[in-house]
């Protein structure tokens, strides 16, 4: 048996088969997970906001959905990985409380979705799988063994995408 | 204004947003206390400056289920104010207040919720009014809303916000429980940048 790998909120992190990768707890925030299914190598970032670039305070890169992809690849890439190769696979992004308003505030996990759809597409990486909106939270576990996304939700059978 | 860097604070201005989070958060729980007609102490307010990773672990780790009732702020001060109760403690104190009417059971059911979501009104509100006549300031909030969920997904709602600003989120967060430790949680008062300094010069500093 591998090690879990932990990312936390805004954090980001690589790993290769026995090992496994997780981040616990997403709400509106979405967990991207990249991977190379040749070489077996997947990393994945938690990101918090859309864009980095509307923000004054961006020094961490995994908190964004533009930079946080680009320094994953980045560090995927330094370990092996092909970036041709790569597919990916996302979750997250809920609204967790039922806000009436249109807040743009209030609607961040649309906007996350929406802002990595984007980078992804730019970079042509495939999104094989997602598992996105509504409104509850989500843990979720990557497998490179065998490229299983494990998707568990309080109350709800747990999903493999 | 008083310009409030996030990770620059010095222990003055730590203090008196410690002491905001004490008179706050003593109103709260003595609304509380006397809708559950029951004994409610407050421990010492905390104010914790957190990376992102560590937010969850101060509610039992991320994955630990909680509900947490939100309103927005408006006005002078704009943010939000969070009310994070474990899960039992939240049928406890339901129970408490519709005198055990409720039968004991997974989750909650609609009048529970509803029922959560005005207690949080409540104690929200008793935060907030005490807040607004110590600093002079108009606050208004929103409906409150509920959601039960893993902690982490709850409190990624506050730390997106100061996301925006930061690295790191700062918390004014008060815990109580009722002598027997039955009912526990946490009020977090998460005003933005801004309104930190609103706050603090409101306060003279």
């Amino acid at each position: 048996m591998g090690t879990m790998v932990k990312v936390g909120m805004a954090d980001l992190n690589v790993c290769t088969p026995p090992d496994a990768i997780t981040t616990l707890g997403l709400g509106s925030c979405v967990g991207v997970v990249l991977y190379d299914p040749n070489k077996k190598i997947c990393g994945m970032v938690h990101i918090m906001l859309p864009d980095s670039t509307k923000i004054k305070n961006n020094e961490n890169l995994a908190k964004f959905a533009d930079t946080g992809i680009d320094e994953l690849i980045r560090r995927l890439v330094a370990i092996g990985a092909s970036k041709s190769a790569l597919v990916a696979k996302i979750a997250g992004g809920a609204q967790m409380f039922a806000f009436s308003s249109n807040n743009d505030m209030l609607r961040v996990g649309d906007r996350n979705v929406e802002a990595t759809t984007n980078k992804l597409l730019s970079l042509r990486i495939p999104i094989i799988a997602s598992d996105t909106g509504l409104n509850y939270g989500r843990t979720i576990e990557f497998y490179p063994e065998t490229g299983e996304l494990v998707i568990k939700a309080v109350g709800k059978e747990i999903k493999k995408i | 204004m008083a310009e409030v860097k996030i990770d620059k604070m010095d222990n003055l201005q730590f203090d008196v947003l410690k002491e905001i989070g004490n008179i706050g958060a003593g109103n709260a729980t003595t609304a509380l206390s006397k809708m559950l007609n029951a004994k409610i102490d407050m421990k010492v307010p905390k104010i914790d400056l957190l990376e992102f990773k560590d937010l969850s672990e101060i509610i039992g780790g991320a994955e630990n289920i909680v509900v947490g009732i939100l309103l927005t702020l408006e006005g002078d001060i704009d943010g939000m104010i969070m009310f994070v109760l474990e899960e039992a403690s939240a049928h406890r104190i339901v129970n408490l207040l519709m005198n055990g009417l409720c039968e004991p059971s997974e989750g909650f059911n609609e009048i529970e919720c509803s029922a959560l979501q005005e207690i949080g009104n409540i104690i929200a509100g008793a935060y907030l009014s005490s807040l607004s006549k110590l600093t002079n300031m108009t606050i208004t909030s929103s409906v409150p809303y509920l959601a039960i969920d893993m902690a982490g997904a709850i409190l990624s709602v506050p730390a997106i916000e100061f996301g925006k600003i930061s690295d790191k989120a700062l918390l004014i967060e008060t815990e109580f429980g009722e002598k027997d430790d039955e009912v526990n949680g946490y009020f977090i008062l998460i005003p933005t940048l801004e309104s930190y300094g609103s706050i603090l010069t409101s306060l003279g500093l």
